[in-house]
């Protein structure tokens, strides 16, 4: 039976990489006795399918994780509760259901919104200046040519965070400095990262020291060409929005 | 405030892997700290995938978190990148556990498991904002402590040291803990009284109170400079391992890491006597842990880490008393996602190994390593690693018929009595390996990697003038070229360059100090990575220096010269070790003394200890590396046939 389990990845731990991530779950899984199938073939592998890799030094309120168990096997509460504490400060299982369309994460997922901390003074201008233009090209050297990006057809809405968004997050311990900017951004096809975002928002300037914090707070499916919550089905009314307009 | 973590934070998303400053491991302990307890900062003189799965450092992070007067954090050097931006930013070498400036311990103790990391440990003590000579610390300066198997011969570092340990840290460390916080409560008065302090515990050297006597580059006096203080300091040897079931909670790191599972030592110490090897003359006598606490240590290791591999660590483990049933009771849990496996570095090479090899690998053939090291008999003899061919042909037949088509096989190169005849015996013997995998499978091949032998303190060729340079690389030349006609032999080398420097480092004394000073000074951190290493960067050292690099590398030493160590004792009697240089150059094989009549190389007898191991008899199989017919099970010690070719 599969399992679509939700986690959060906050606070030091949001310095580890996807790949190890992956390595830390398999081993709190084991630690907690989780009935995990394995592939079969020469070198048997847990049946673990992470989502959209998380870039390292972003955090998450929404990660997910497709898990194959034993068909006998309840991934409830009190299982929950004993995955967490094996895993690292910071990874918190707070939901976990049967997974019902077999679609795997990679494809069902089709737009993450994030909320960005940017040191930088006036940014809130150019995320509008941003949000209203037609096109916005990244110019960049890659293996010696310049290659013109637009990466404007990827974001599907920026604006500055609501203050009820804010204080959600405040009240979640998420503590961060600069002007908190909501933005989501498209992972299918010409997926965006809010690095490039951000390198959009301020040129010239490393992205990572512009961001001071960023933090994904949904992940999007398509439901028949709306965009839903992947945990709660609920429609994204800002991103449709938008999206319409 | 005393965590730099904000500080910290805005960094870690600029630099590669950032995980390895966050800590949070399992394992990990988050220590309450006191002004009344001693705080210890260990630190491992590398990056943190290679510090982290030192299993001393480990060791001593849990004796000392669990004394009710020490508390230990541990860090690890700061890869350049970050050490950049934390120059730029002013910001400190920092702790792991509660990211606490290095300046605010009381001890900050480097584990030295290798000779080039030595400028790291300035680097670190200098970001740490500890000044790096020794006789600029005042009283509210950390003490720096090294230990470590390169600590058997510290005195490259006694410019910068307050003490080194020599030996095992499990006991000592708590007397030191001890000391320190007698100089602590005292009012920390001059750093003169907790050196004195210090120096009066066995195994603890304060280079300070010794002073060297030098006629041009002779050593020609080593003399305590102060009562109480001994000639002579012996290293510390715990006589039981099987009290000391430590790590209790190993650490499992959340980012990969160069040995990424679970280990369990099995037995400490090493008698097969191989002359270039530092490590199995410093660790004797063998102590083995019960069989029954290695399987215990196992299960609740795996459990507790959530590792489904977990490596049997010792010298040459094959050599356990304990090792079949240990593997065969290692059960597959079906509860766990994946059956458990089993490690098993430094195997001997016989068949024997090949079935233990055979039994842990679940089907896994990802290739099996062994270590001849050299390429022909008369070498080995010489080496005193008394491998026949028919035990490696035995070895590698029983590989291949179990399924394995990969062979890699390490060798020195630079061996003393060495010529080319034993350097194009390594091709030899690998195409002989070849050729038996051949009748097997048509994909057979072997990796021959071999290495610049740099002599070491405290072994038989210590008196050794090690290979130079240019002749190393003639040596590797000549092999790559026999290497390149013969079929399925691979050839893996590193450039010799750094033999150099680690020959200086290995043997020098005092003086080499400033040496090590000047290549830190000009840039050279992470010497043991290819990629930051710079010969130049020594010679140039040297030559400022007034220094001759062959004085300390490619000279032999004659017997009455007073070595710079020679005042640390690792219990071997000076006089073995001479003996056993000439029984080299004479082609004569020394046996195991585990299975054969003492030979009284000082340890035991020094020192009141014995070697604890199981059985009686040695294992199975082949000569097992001593050259001799063992078939018979080895009841009566057979003679060695010295000299003789098998």
């Amino acid at each position: 039976m599969k399992w679509r389990v939700a986690y959060t990845k906050t606070g030091k731990i949001r310095f580890l990489g996807h790949l190890d991530m992956a390595r830390v779950w398999e081993r709190a899984l084991r630690r907690t006795e989780v009935p995990v199938s394995m592939s079969s073939g020469f070198t048997p592998r847990p049946k673990l399918s992470f989502g959209l890799a998380l870039p390292t030094g972003a955090e998450s309120l929404v990660e997910l994780l497709d898990v194959v168990v034993d068909d006998s096997f309840e991934f409830d509460a009190a299982v929950r509760a004993a995955v967490s504490s094996a895993l690292p400060e910071g990874v918190e299982v707070f939901e976990a259901r049967p997974s019902v369309n077999g679609i795997s994460l990679q494809e069902d997922v089709v737009a993450t919104t994030w909320v960005l901390a940017l040191g930088a003074p006036g940014v809130l201008d150019s995320v509008d200046r941003l949000a209203r233009s037609s096109e916005f090209v990244l110019e960049r050297e890659r293996k010696g040519e310049r290659r013109r990006d637009d990466i404007r057809p990827g974001i599907i809405h920026l604006a500055a965070c609501r203050d009820d968004e804010a204080r959600r997050l405040s009240s979640l311990g998420w503590q961060a400095e600069g002007e908190l900017v909501t933005a989501t951004l498209t992972t299918s096809g010409r997926g965006i990262r809010p690095t490039e975002l951000v390198e959009a928002l301020v040129p010239g300037v490393e992205p990572w020291v512009t961001m001071t914090r960023v933090i994904r707070t949904h992940q999007w499916i398509n439901d028949a060409g709306r965009h839903v919550d992947v945990l709660t089905g609920e429609p994204g009314v800002e991103t449709l929005a938008t999206v319409i307009a | 405030m005393t965590s730099l973590w904000t500080r910290i934070e805005p960094l870690l998303a600029r630099v590669r892997k950032p995980a390895r400053y966050i800590g949070c491991e399992d394992g990990a302990i988050i220590p309450q700290h006191d002004a009344a307890k001693v705080s210890w900062l260990l630190a491992y003189p590398d990056v943190y995938e290679v510090g982290l799965p030192n299993q001393g450092l480990q060791i001593l992070y849990e004796i000392l978190n669990e004394r009710s007067d020490a508390v230990a954090e541990r860090t690890y050097a700061p890869w350049v990148d970050l050490e950049a931006l934390m120059r730029a930013e002013g910001i400190p070498l920092f702790s792991l556990e509660t990211h606490r400036p290095g300046s605010f311990f009381d001890v900050i103790a480097f584990n030295l498991s290798a000779e080039l990391v030595y400028t790291n440990v300035l680097n670190m003590l200098d970001l740490a904002g500890v000044p790096v000579r020794a006789e600029h610390r005042g009283p509210a300066d950390a003490i720096v402590v090294v230990g470590g198997h390169a600590a058997f011969n510290p005195e490259p570092l006694a410019d910068f040291i307050d003490a080194a340990v020599l030996g095992e840290g499990e006991e000592v460390v708590g007397e030191i803990t001890e000391a320190v916080a007698a100089w602590k409560s005292s009012g920390r008065d001059s750093r003169r009284e907790l050196h004195l302090a210090l120096a009066r515990i066995p195994g603890v050297y304060v280079p300070s109170l010794y002073e060297v006597g030098f006629e041009g580059d002779r050593i020609v006096s080593v003399r305590p400079t102060a009562p109480g203080v001994p000639d002579t300091v012996l290293k510390r040897t715990v006589s039981d391992l099987g009290q000391w079931t430590y790590p209790k909670r190993p650490l499992a790191p959340l980012t990969e890491v160069v040995h990424d599972r679970l280990s369990v030592e099995v037995f400490r110490g090493c008698t097969r006597g191989c002359r270039f090897c530092q490590a199995g003359m410093i660790t004797r006598p063998v102590r083995e842990r019960p069989a029954e606490q290695v399987r215990t240590m196992i299960t609740e290791g795996l459990r507790r880490t959530g590792y489904n591999e977990v490596s049997l660590t010792s010298l040459s483990t094959a050599d356990f008393s304990g090792i079949e049933s240990v593997v065969t009771g290692i059960v597959p849990d079906p509860t766990a996602c994946g059956a458990p496996t089993v490690s098993l570095p430094s195997l001997r090479v016989d068949a024997f190994t090949v079935g233990l090899a055979n039994k842990v690998s679940g089907g896994r053939r990802s290739g099996l390593t062994f270590a001849p090291e050299a390429g022909t008999w008369r070498l080995r003899t010489v080496i005193n690693k008394l491998i026949t061919e028919e035990d490696l042909y035995g070895a590698v037949e029983s590989a291949y018929a179990n399924g394995w088509s990969r062979m890699k096989l390490y060798f020195l190169t630079g061996l003393p009595t060495e010529t080319d005849v034993d350097t194009r015996g390594i091709a030899e013997l690998a195409a002989g390996c070849v050729a038996v995998g051949r009748r097997h499978t048509n994909r057979a091949s072997v990796t021959v990697s071999v290495g610049g032998f740099v002599p070491k303190a405290h072994t038989p060729f210590q008196w050794f003038g090690q290979n130079g340079v240019d002749e190393l690389r003639r040596k590797i030349g000549v092999l790559r070229d026999d290497v390149a006609r013969a079929k399925g032999v691979h050839m893996k080398w590193h450039d010799p360059a750094a033999s150099l420097a680690e020959g200086i480092a290995s043997r020098g004394d005092r003086r080499v100090g400033r040496v090590i000073e000047r290549v830190w000074r000009s840039g050279g951190t992470f010497q043991e990575w290819t990629e930051f290493f710079v010969l130049d960067r020594w010679l140039d050292a040297m030559r400022a220096e007034n220094l001759d690099p062959d004085w300390f590398t490619t000279r032999h030493r004659s017997e009455d010269e007073i070595l710079p160590w020679d005042h640390l004792s690792a219990g071997l009697h000076r006089d073995f070790l001479w003996q056993d240089w000439r029984s080299a150059l004479d082609e004569h094989g020394l046996p195991d003394c585990r299975w054969t009549p003492c030979y009284d190389c000082g340890v035991c007898t020094g020192d009141g200890l014995e070697h604890i191991v199981a059985s009686a008899v040695p294992p199975a199989g082949g000569s097992q590396g001593t050259g001799q017919d063992l078939s018979r099970g080895g009841v009566a010690p057979v003679r060695v046939t010295i000299g003789a070719r098998s």
